[in-house]
């Protein structure tokens, strides 16, 4: 059991801390939320600095323009990276962490030329079309259908929560291409065009007043066959390593950002006064606890991935669990420090606090993950 | 940087828990319950297998190995449910004499408590003014002590391993428990209720194991603090839990889940306790050092 990082690894670190010191201040400001079209001009920018500098795809195959970079350095670049507050992933989420890892890992070498350059080079945002609204924790009772028509299928039905589909150019898209099959068979894995014909984007206000997600009506949409990632009908099995890929590393950067977040929460109370209070002073001590053990939880996954090589395991299911209960405490325990500002929408203390609610319900409910901790690691019985 | 197991490390665990079954398993532990004697024989096996002087340098008779082995056999300890003082033994190995090789029973105060003083050879620390309890745990004698003795990190961290031996322990005999029985013509183990309390009780082990492995390797004072606080977590909430899958069978003096939940009150109050961590954790927050 090691901690220490190798000399090859700590040199990594400080070229890339040399580069973020250099770059970071020439970035333009940030745009303002819920100005999509900025937001996605912004974030690809942020990407395509990354590529030019040779810090993109740092985890993906060389064959898929990555850098086969260990998982330990891909582990110090997010760390760095968020520690300096460079930009989030944002708008290139999806392809950077699922869709990308999910093509580079199943699809076939002309899916890895076509698809994965651009998002790397930050020219194409990518975003998920699984959910549907009589679909969702149980995903594979999804409807939208897909029957071929020469070289192409043609898709009916429609996605909802999908998130980023205003600014996104291509779609990681679940079809049902054989409804005579049994539920989970029968399914297939598309890269849509968001702007091929008969594709209707509504965008859907959240909780915290953003358009983070909308609705996508899809009516006799064409795409090619040629865009099935995987065999027709095995697309539940793609979609498995989407999902490990979305639970496995997304979040890594995240835990890094939460305990600064702690930081300044502490300090804040100390300027306020609420510092005084043993009771709040303890919660903030055991979130410290929890965050830097969250952060542990990321090394040990990382040393476990350098050792089995490939695709996350299911270990982030355990991860993803923990983390989104603390990330939701952190923030009432912020509200409890701030007080009645804590009530006041400018903030961001507010606006972060509102959409960590949405951590227990996206990319797998925690009853859902859950489930998948008993049932396949535990090995419980599956419910009737 | 290989935050795992190494080889060496995974064969030293196997090795303890193969020790640890074959002379304390599920006969000795309940003979032991009910005649809370301390084992001489076991304790100086113990101390011929490098149990206590796991960390003594060679040159000094010991095996010359690190906390993260320490915490590798502590955890298996605690999973077994080993009773002794075993934590204040370990600790004097090399300044108690007999206490490495395991002749000599080593009681320490910890805290505001002594555990094993009656039995033990030499206590460390100012007993004057001892008085017994009808302690709780009955595998665990404990004396009050007006004068209380502020604990080692160590004594700290080995702590944490126990808790976490006797979480992850808990954890599986909550799963066992949900797969064999039936009610409703099914294993309880299918119902939700009881899927997502084993689910949870997983997750606290995990959580628990890296950061007790973690402080092993930083003997970092704030990461024992850490550990502490989570290894506690999860052996006390893990035994109630595992309690609530047994059932009434749960709430037996026949069934374990009590002499679980019982240790992992009294290590809880080892030191300083959960308060003391929880403000060391929360003022580093504060410092620039932790930006
Ligand atoms: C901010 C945000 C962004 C999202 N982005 C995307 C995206 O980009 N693309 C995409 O495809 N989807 C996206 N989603 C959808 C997300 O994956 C689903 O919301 C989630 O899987 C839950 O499905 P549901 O909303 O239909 O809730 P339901 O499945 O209806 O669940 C409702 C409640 O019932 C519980 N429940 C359901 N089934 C069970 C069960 N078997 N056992 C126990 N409890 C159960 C759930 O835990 C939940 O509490 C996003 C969601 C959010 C909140």
């Amino acid at each position: 059991m090691d901690l220490a990082y190798t000399p090859e690894e700590e040199e990594f670190r400080a070229r890339l801390r040399e580069w973020l010191g250099k770059v970071l201040p020439t970035l333009p400001p940030k745009p303002s939320p819920d100005d999509w079209p900025a937001r996605r001009a912004y974030d690809l920018g942020w990407q395509r600095m990354l590529y030019d500098a040779g810090y993109a795809g740092l985890h993906w195959p060389v064959d898929a323009g990555g850098r086969r970079a260990t998982p330990t350095q891909h582990l110090i670049f997010l760390e760095e990276t968020e520690k300096a507050g460079a930009p989030y992933v944002g708008a290139n989420f999806v392809g950077l962490l699922h869709a990308g890892p999910t093509i580079a890992a199943e699809g076939t070498a002309e899916q890895r030329a076509r698809w994965l350059p651009p998002v790397l080079r930050g020219e194409e945002v990518w975003c998920q079309g699984f959910s549907e609204p009589d679909a969702g924790s149980d995903l594979a009772a999804l409807r939208t259908r897909a029957w071929r028509d020469g070289d192409d299928y043609v898709v009916s039905g429609s996605k909802i929560w999908t998130s980023h589909a205003e600014v996104a150019d291509w779609c990681e898209l679940l079809v049902r291409t054989d409804p005579r099959a049994p539920k989970h068979r029968g399914i297939s894995w598309l890269a849509m065009p968001m702007d091929a014909p008969g594709i209707t984007v509504r965008p859907l206000r959240t909780l915290a007043g953003s358009t983070e997600f909308a609705e996508v009506f899809l009516d006799e949409v064409r795409v090619p066959v040629a865009n099935r990632v995987g065999p027709e009908n095995d697309g539940w099995r793609v979609t498995m390593v989407t999902l490990s890929f979305e639970r496995g590393t997304a979040f890594v950067g995240e835990v890094v950002a939460c305990r600064r977040v702690l930081g300044e929460l502490a300090r804040e109370a100390r300027k306020n006064g609420r510092w005084d209070d043993p009771v709040l002073r303890r919660r903030l001590g055991r979130l410290n606890a929890e965050f830097r053990a969250l952060w542990r939880l990321t090394q040990w996954n990382v040393g476990e991935s350098e050792r089995t090589g490939g695709v996350p395991g299911i270990g982030g299911s355990v991860f993803k669990l923990r983390y989104s209960h603390a990330r939701q405490e952190l923030y009432d325990t912020a509200a409890d420090v701030l007080g009645p500002e804590s009530l006041d929408l400018s903030a961001d203390w507010t606006l972060d606090r509102l959409s960590s609610l949405s951590y227990t319900i996206a990319a797998g409910t925690s009853q859902i993950q859950r489930n998948i901790v008993a049932e396949r690691i535990l090995g419980l019985p599956k419910g009737r | 940087m290989r935050f795992q197991l190494t080889e060496d490390q995974r064969a030293l665990q196997a090795g303890v828990r193969e020790l640890l079954t074959r002379r304390f398993g599920r006969e000795q532990l309940r003979a032991a319950v009910d005649a809370p004697n301390l084992d001489r024989a076991l304790w100086r096996e113990l101390g011929e297998a490098g149990f206590f002087a796991l960390r003594l340098p060679e040159a000094d008779g010991g095996v010359g190995l690190g906390l993260p082995e320490a915490v590798l056999a502590f955890e298996e300890a605690g999973r077994a449910l080993l009773p002794g003082p075993l934590v204040a033994t370990h600790l004097a190995a090399g300044e108690v004499p007999g206490a490495a090789t395991g002749e000599c029973v080593v009681a320490a105060v910890d805290g505001t408590l002594v555990e094993w003083l009656d039995e033990a050879d030499t206590v460390r620390g100012d007993v004057t003014g001892a008085v017994a309890m009808r302690s709780a745990d009955p595998l665990t004698p404990l004396h009050r002590v007006p004068r209380g003795a502020s604990a080692d990190p160590v004594a700290a961290l080995l702590t944490a391993a126990e808790q976490l031996g006797s979480a992850a322990r808990t954890c599986e005999a909550a799963v066992q428990h949900a797969r064999a029985r039936e009610q409703f013509g099914q294993p309880i183990g299918a119902f939700q209720a009881v899927k997502h309390l084993c689910a949870e009780m997983l997750v606290r082990v995990e959580v628990a194991r890296v950061a007790v492995y973690a402080a092993a390797v930083t003997a970092d004072p704030l990461d024992i603090a850490a550990a502490g606080l989570l290894a506690d977590e999860a052996a006390e909430r893990g035994a109630r839990d595992c309690l609530q899958v047994h059932g009434g069978m749960g709430f037996t003096w026949e069934s374990d889940v009590h002499l679980h939940l019982k240790r992992a009150w009294v290590r809880a109050r080892r030191g300083h306790g959960a308060a003391d961590a929880e403000e060391a954790l929360a003022e580093h927050l504060l410092s620039p050092a932790a930006r």
